[in-house]
């Protein structure tokens, strides 16, 4: 029989710690609720002497306004009728200014180019410089720029009048029906602007699970990399096919179309995983609506400008850039009779074929994984770079010229460009916001490959029902 | 004027990413979300952070410094809270700066146009920290929805300066920066009101707070410990055991005694 060894002599620390475990044991009610009562009655005492209501209080026509806004019978409907208003807005009022940058663009093209050659430079580096290099610029600021311009400051109004909580609060029943947080509309509203931001917006969410889901499902709504993306492929292919009374409205649909289909995407898969992988109910949580304020118009021209049109451009740019050359070395680089580039694009030709898209537009997408932004400038860069340039001014329609005359792209091509960009794969800065905030190579990779997985299924349905449809 | 780096009682602070090099002083800015908080930070710090009309804006910590009466301040934006209780990521970020990075003053933002649940959060604040100002924003619209806030009935009850403002017009933020000043270098003292509770919790604080200043001497926040003890929060018993809320006391008689050291070589403040 052997003595047992004395308990060694607790800290003053740990002493301390096992009497508190003991009197909250002995408390008769909960402790934390008794806290909260007590803070709530202090507060409500120091309140109610510092605050005194003087004169009449003025007719609350913000409450009125709440009551219409987020009423269970017109929030959702003019939800969509305010969206489809600035995409219309935009899609409208693209048009014009595009042709008018292009234009200038183009002229400083040739005469730069015709400098150069007076000037003795070898044509390789003219032709890389200014037909390879400028070009593809040229292409991205005519066709990206007027778009943002108008998009965006129009989105910043919505966002600083307070609009945005509404949002939240009109679907906040769907995701609680998707077994996901109701702050998760928030964190995806968010995303609308960048799915980074929205990827760390999902903090306000304490529940670990409910967070999850947030983070993996982010990417279904399109950031402002996208939507000019979107907006360009509904402005050159959907409104083409409708008379021209109706093509502007039809453009704008369709982007709200793919909106709500990024959005259904979010509900289907956060149930989902809240019925398989991340299992649980759905927790309760207070949204506050905050009063409507007055937007500060220079305020809203600055953050829209500044640090999203310029922003998003000057990514589209320097991305576009060190892009364009590697896409001109891919061009330029002969392997058995075949440049670099088409060997890619003949390799990746297959799976893209097979989805309704083709090999240089996955090589683009491959591209292009840094950054959303210069989906379009890549693709066109291949198109143009692996010897088949267009002479012509970089307009709407020029463009539509190029992808469907000299590149057979059909609606069927149009549309599920449009799905593939909704759905893909985040960027490169998105995926390692996801690393960070998880810390979990299982959940970044999940993040990273479900949204590509869904992205191929989806197109490949799309294009197979097509053709076996007889439509493309 | 002296450099913060080297000072200890902003050693904390350096571990928390924060570069305190080149500022005097560091001035935490807290409140609920959507009460102009980014406004304040904005127009202090000069600086164009994007202010969204919705709550959860900032997630993430802002910094930005400020210049007054020749001292240099480093204000960090904390991300908006409605309390400091949860275990939320964004509460406790809040929490953890206020607490372990002990600031030289915490500014809390309340809105004035709903006071009552504010106030929750500048109760929680003043438990831990007595070194806060109150600034009653929005002033503006307060007065538009035609309520009238008594500041210095409020000041009294909370036993911390309060300051009215309308941050987007710049009304009343040079008050502020003096407020701030004189609370740093103690030309205005506080009183903080701390919540008390029914008798049964009042007990159990009281039963506590001996064996609290047996293991961490001197802490200024004895109280608020007690509290998140008998609550069972697992940060504070880690930062208890690990010696981090000692260390806390034992900064704080540093700075204290440097001060008085400083009084009596400047011989004025």
């Amino acid at each position: 029989m052997t003595a047992r060894p004395a308990p060694p002599p607790a800290s003053p620390a740990e002493a301390l710690l096992a009497r508190a475990d003991e009197l909250r044991a002995a408390l008769t009610g909960n402790f934390r609720d008794q806290l909260v009562q007590a803070l709530y009655e202090d507060a409500e005492t120091i309140a109610r002497r510092a605050v005194k209501p003087v004169g009449a209080r003025r007719r609350d026509w913000d409450q009125a306004l709440d009551r219409l806004v987020t009423s269970p019978l017109f929030g959702l409907p003019l939800m969509l009728a305010l969206l489809a208003v600035v995409f219309w807005l935009t899609v409208v009022g693209a048009n014009y200014p595009s042709q008018l940058i292009a234009t200038a663009l183009f002229w400083v093209e040739g005469q730069a180019s015709a400098l150069f050659e007076a000037w003795g430079v070898p044509g390789w580096a003219t032709g890389f410089i200014w037909h390879g290099t400028f070009r593809g610029l040229a292409w991205v600021v005519s066709v990206m720029l007027p778009p943002m311009a108008i998009f965006f400051p129009c989105f910043t109004i919505l966002e600083d009048l307070g609009y945005l909580p509404r949002v939240a609060f009109n679907l906040d029943w769907l995701f609680k029906r998707a077994g996901a947080h109701g702050k998760q509309a928030i964190a995806m509203s968010m995303g609308f602007g960048c799915n980074a931001a929205g990827v760390i917006a999902t903090r306000t969410i304490d529940s670990p699970r409910e967070r999850l889901i947030a983070l993996l499902t982010n990417n279904f709504v399109p950031c402002n990399g996208r939507f000019p993306t979107l907006i360009m492929l509904a402005t050159v292919f959907v409104a083409a096919a409708f008379p021209p009374a109706f093509a502007s409205v039809a453009a704008a649909g369709s982007v709200v179309m793919v909106v709500v289909i990024g959005v259904l995407f979010t509900l289907v898969v956060s149930a989902l995983l809240s019925r398989t992988v991340l299992k649980g109910e759905a927790s309760a949580f207070t949204l506050e609506l905050p009063p409507y304020r007055r937007p500060n118009i220079g305020r809203i021209l600055y953050t829209s400008f500044i640090d999203r049109t310029i922003f998003v451009l000057w990514r589209a740019v320097q991305t576009a850039a060190p892009a364009g050359a590697a896409i001109w070395v891919l061009g330029n680089v002969f392997v058995g009779g075949e440049s670099l580039a088409q060997h890619a694009a003949n390799f990746l030709n297959p799976p893209g074929q097979a989805i309704g898209l083709d090999g240089v537009i996955l090589l683009a997408y491959v591209i292009a994984i840094p950054a959303n932004e210069i989906v379009v400038p890549t693709m066109l860069m291949v198109y143009m770079g692996a010897g088949m340039m267009t002479a012509d001014a970089p307009s709407f329609e020029a463009l539509r010229a190029l992808l469907i005359v000299q590149h057979g792209w059909t609606m069927l091509t149009a549309v599920n460009l449009m799905l593939f960009s909704l759905l893909h794969n985040p960027c490169a800065t998105t995926i390692l916001t996801m690393w960070k905030e998880t810390r979990s190579l299982k959940w970044t990779t999940l993040g990273a490959l479900m949204p590509l997985g869904i992205a191929f299924l989806v197109t490949f349905v799309t294009a197979t029902a097509a053709r076996l449809l007889g439509w493309a | 004027m002296t450099d913060c780096s080297s000072c200890p009682a902003h050693a904390p602070l350096a571990q928390m990413d924060l570069d305190v090099s080149r500022f005097d002083y560091v001035v935490a800015l807290a409140g609920n979300p959507n009460t102009g908080k980014s406004t304040v930070f904005n127009a202090l710090t000069g600086l164009k952070q994007h202010t969204g009309n919705w709550p959860g804006k900032t997630v993430t910590r802002a910094e930005g410094g400020y210049t007054y009466a020749g001292r240099r301040y480093k204000l960090v934006d904390l991300p908006g809270t409605y309390s400091l209780l949860s275990a939320s990521q964004d509460e406790e970020i809040a929490r953890d700066f206020i607490l372990f990075g002990q600031p030289d003053c915490t500014i809390v933002v309340v809105d004035a146009t709903c006071l009552e649940r504010n106030l929750n959060l500048a109760l929680q604040v003043l438990e831990i920290s007595d070194r806060v100002v109150v600034c009653v924003n929005l002033m503006d619209e307060a007065r538009r929805k035609g309520l009238e806030v008594d500041v210095r009935s409020l000041s009294r009850d909370l036993g911390a300066p309060a300051v009215p403002t309308a941050a987007r017009t710049g009304e009343g933020l040079r008050q502020l920066l003096t407020t701030v000043a004189d609370v740093i270098e103690g030309r205005l003292t506080t009183a903080p009101h701390r919540v008390r509770g029914n008798d049964e919790l009042q007990r159990a604080v009281a039963q506590l707070l001996p064996l609290i200043e047996h293991a961490a001497p001197d802490l200024p926040n004895a109280r608020w410990v007690a509290m998140r003890l008998l609550d069972g929060d697992h940060r504070v018993r880690q930062a208890l055991l690990n010696g981090e809320l000692a260390a806390i006391a034992q900064r704080q008689r540093e700075a204290v005694q440097r001060f008085s050291r400083k009084m009596a070589l400047e011989g004025t403040q």
